[in-house]
């Protein structure tokens, strides 16, 4: 094995297994927050609390998900939180104005935003135009759509078939559904990283584009297929999101993508490409939803909460990189023993 | 006699193992120019980087007009007169020539702003000393080489240099761009400068240079006015050492694999034919840029070709991309291992099996163990130092990265292999083991063309060697015919007067 076992006492290990996964430090840093948080409100800890926590978590992480492939390829898709934004608003006109099965309209959201993934991935390796550019400009467009098709209204959830929104709280043996669908996913997207060739050109285009392309792999297929991956799981992401709310308006969703891209970074995705895993960014997700929700149950200023939001984020970013740090000069001590 | 404008004595200067410069000494009078000559890897690049402020010597002392000074960093230089042009310039493109000539102390008014009248006045001037009619309020994007290199010597001129070193500077010219550049270069002696002129073409030292120093891996050769030198004398100061380290195994060599006829690129190369066949290694020798790399990139499908036409195994073929030319069975380990063969972040295992994973695995899933497997294979044939397969390639020394690279083409089963220096920055022993391996892949049927500087590598390891000059094949010499100096006269376009006890000259 090339990483060194850590050395010293309990604590330096504890401290240098952490430094080597930021997947764990997550965990733990939730576990010792959602503690600390039980303390001063006892609510944080009520199933209901956590139902609702979760299904909110489960969106954001399956769109963080999307969002991951694409950083990973030193890329990065602004439009994502638009994608959602259209989904969820046209889900809900067609279950409004048309006798569609709920499943079938699912369906059609899902290809919705395959097809909005597959149009930025078009334009970004056909026109070679920098991603952050492009998806900036679909980020516009496809929210003018969902303005187009709103004309000034918003759906309602008594337009929905009766129980709609219950569905977002519903769960299995005790798990909520959005939370198996986020896990289902995850496992899905993380065996594709891990175990299959796609994956593993999705790491070596991040890492170096020129590399892959004289070791024979056609970069500009990964980064087109990683664009239309986003976009179909932002359409699942929208297709939750006007269950989980039911009401949607032509603004739902709107600032969200710096959610999603703090999730990815939190969730230890290198924003140069080429490293990370998308359980790290779905642990991000949810670390995001539970500093929300924690800062609302603890009845603190409303005017303090996004400081503080901030705050958090970057109080745990630093902390990961101080203790990988540490793990470097660790490993770097070893080796040169 | 005159105080010299610059004086080095005793350089000496280390990159970690490697002496860079030892103990090497050069003297610059006013208004002289003087040439600077030597094999890649003579230390001309190092030496100019310690007159710039890049680097620091080890040991030494510079000299300017007679008193002791330090070059702790390249604003030093400048403000003790020193400047420098690039063979590539490094101007801001989308800075105007003004402004690029006075970014760093332009003129001000009054109020301490920027006065952009003057910077205009003052750039036009410098130009017309120069006798050379350019537009100073336009952006540098867009104009040639040659006038960003005029650019570079007005830069010189504004901050009154004492010292002008032109490295390479002729190397993307073109003949009348050069003669352009010499009478200006003439011009600034003549006002007093003292003009240190690095150059591997020699036809241009004796045309330009009043003395000329050389150097030999890193070491000081000697000094002499041209006028008492000849071509032949030079280039013997230059490559005169022992040969040889590492010949390669006898082999029998096969059928055509690979043949080029009249390929040409947009501007690197012209007209090159040449076949290469199985257990055979082509040596490809010539000066940096004269288009050796060129040719290999169009052969793997990175660039395309203008003209002429490759054929593979008989077959004619044409690479759209890297990956269709590794399909046929092309492989190519680029000069630039770090920029172009590795994926640093990778551990061993997943850089050698990158290129191969379709083959390896034709369903959905990979598998670690079948990877571990290939990977431990070639590394240990390859004998890759490490701690295992799964360490991160960029832990590696350099020549431990090379092989991993060669690991990775070789995994790949392909039947012509193009190297492309494949030991520069690799240290003696790998550089030895690396020509032990690409020995036995030519023993075992592949055709291997063998891109490289290191003449005695060239000669040592060539079945073949193909001289390029300026784009163009200048010479073919089979191996009995192969010296130093023979392939050093191809390589600066000299014409061979074939030396006693060697045949005709064989251009094929």
């Amino acid at each position: 094995m090339s990483a060194p076992q850590p050395q010293g006492g309990p604590v330096a290990r504890v401290l240098g297994l952490l430094g080597r996964s930021r997947e764990l430090t997550l965990v733990a840093l939730m576990l010792v927050m959602g503690a600390l948080v039980t303390l001063g409100a006892p609510q944080f800890i009520s199933v209901s609390n956590l139902n609702q926590v979760t299904a909110m978590a489960a969106i954001i992480a399956i769109a963080a998900v999307g969002e991951a492939l694409t950083v990973m390829t030193k890329n990065i898709d602004l439009s994502v939180e638009s994608t959602i934004g259209l989904v969820a608003f046209l889900v809900g006109v067609i279950l409004r104005e048309h006798d569609l099965p709920v499943p079938a309209a699912w369906l059609v959201g899902v290809g919705v935003g395959l097809l909005l993934g597959i149009a930025n991935g078009a334009v970004i390796t056909i026109f070679r135009i920098p991603s952050i550019v492009v998806t900036l400009g679909t980020l516009s467009i496809f929210r003018g759509v969902v303005f187009i098709l709103a004309g000034g209204k918003e759906v309602n959830l008594v337009d929905l078939p009766p129980g709609y929104a219950d569905l977002a709280t519903d769960s299995v043996l005790g798990v909520p559904v959005f939370v198996i669908v986020a896990v289902v996913i995850v496992a899905a997207v993380g065996l594709l990283l891990w175990k299959t060739k796609f994956g593993r050109q999705i790491y070596a285009v991040g890492s170096n584009e020129e590399a892959a392309a004289i070791m024979g792999i056609r970069s500009r297929t990964v980064t087109f297929t990683v664009f239309a991956m986003c976009g179909a799981l932002g359409g699942v992401a929208g297709v939750m999101w006007g269950i989980y709310f039911g009401t949607i308006y032509a603004t739902s969703a709107s600032g969200l993508v710096l959610q999603i891209v703090a999730a990815v970074v939190v969730g230890g995705v290198t924003i140069s490409g080429g490293a990370g895993t998308v359980v790290g960014a779905a642990l991000g997700a949810l670390f995001l939803a539970l500093i929300n929700n924690a800062l609302l149950v603890l009845q603190l200023p409303q005017e303090l909460l996004q400081a503080i939001y901030g705050a958090v984020i970057l109080v745990a970013v630093s902390a990961d990189a101080l203790l990988s740090q540490r793990q470097r000069r660790l490993a770097a001590r070893e080796a040169r023993r | 006699m005159t105080t010299a404008r610059l004086q080095l004595t005793g350089i000496s200067k280390r990159f970690a193992a490697t002496a860079a410069l030892a103990d090497v000494s050069l003297e610059l009078l006013a208004g002289e120019i003087h040439a600077l000559v030597g094999e890649n890897g003579a230390g001309k690049s190092t030496l100019v980087k310690v007159i710039a402020g890049v680097h620091q010597p080890d040991a030494g002392e510079i000299r300017l007009d007679g008193e002791l000074i330090t070059v702790p960093n390249p604003a030093a230089a400048r403000e003790r007169g020193i400047a420098v042009v690039h063979q590539e310039p490094r101007l801001f493109p989308d800075l105007s020539v003004a402004e690029n000539i006075f970014l760093i102390a332009p003129p001000t008014d009054r109020f301490h702003t920027i006065s952009w009248g003057e910077m205009r006045r003052r750039a036009a001037e410098l130009f017309e000393q120069l006798d050379v009619r350019i537009d100073v309020a336009a952006p540098v994007r867009g104009l040639s080489m040659a006038d960003q290199q005029l650019i570079e010597i007005a830069k010189a001129l504004a901050i009154e240099a004492r010292v002008l070193i032109l490295d390479e500077p002729t190397a993307s010219l073109s003949s009348h761009e050069v003669e352009r550049l010499f009478t200006i270069v003439r011009r600034t002696s003549e006002r007093g400068v003292a003009v240190l002129f690095v150059s591997h073409r020699l036809d241009e030292v004796f045309e330009l240079c009043d003395r000329a120093t050389v150097f030999r891996d890193g070491r000081y050769v000697t000094t002499a006015p041209t006028s008492e030198l000849t071509t032949a004398s030079l280039v013997r100061f230059m490559v005169g050492r022992e040969v040889s380290l590492f010949p390669k195994e006898a082999t029998t060599v096969g059928a055509p694999i690979l043949e080029v006829r009249n390929l040409s690129d947009a501007s690197g190369f012209r007209d090159v034919s040449f076949t290469v066949r199985a257990g055979e290694i082509l040596g490809l020798a010539g000066l940096v840029g004269a288009g050796r790399t060129e040719i290999a990139r169009v052969l793997f499908g990175i660039e395309p070709r203008t003209a002429g036409e490759v054929l593979l195994d008989g077959r004619p073929v044409e690479f759209r991309s890297p990956s269709e030319a590794l399909r046929a069975g092309v492989a190519y380990v680029p000069e630039d291992r770090h920029q172009d063969g590795l994926v640093l972040d990778f551990s061993i295992t997943n850089n050698i099996t990158l290129p191969i994973l379709g083959r390896l695995f034709p369903r959905l899933f990979l598998r670690a163990r079948t990877e571990v497997e290939v990977a431990t294979q070639f590394s240990e044939r390859l004998r890759v130092r490490m701690t295992g397969v799964d360490q991160a390639v960029k832990a590696l020394s350099g020549g431990n990265q090379q092989k991993v690279v060669i690991a990775k083409w070789l995994a790949a089963r392909p039947r012509v292999l193009i190297l492309d220096e494949p030991t520069r920055g690799v240290d003696i022993g790998a550089k030895v083991e690396v020509h032990r391996i690409v020995s036995e892949l030519a023993a075992s049927g592949l055709a291997i063309i063998m891109i490289s500087s290191d003449l005695p590598e060239v000669l040592a390891m060539s079945d073949r060697i193909l001289v390029l000059h300026e784009g163009r094949i200048s010479e073919e010499i089979p191996r009995a015919d192969a010296t130093e100096e023979r392939v050093m006269f191809a390589a600066t376009g000299q014409r061979v007067q074939a030396p006693a006890g060697t045949g005709a000259s064989s251009v094929h």
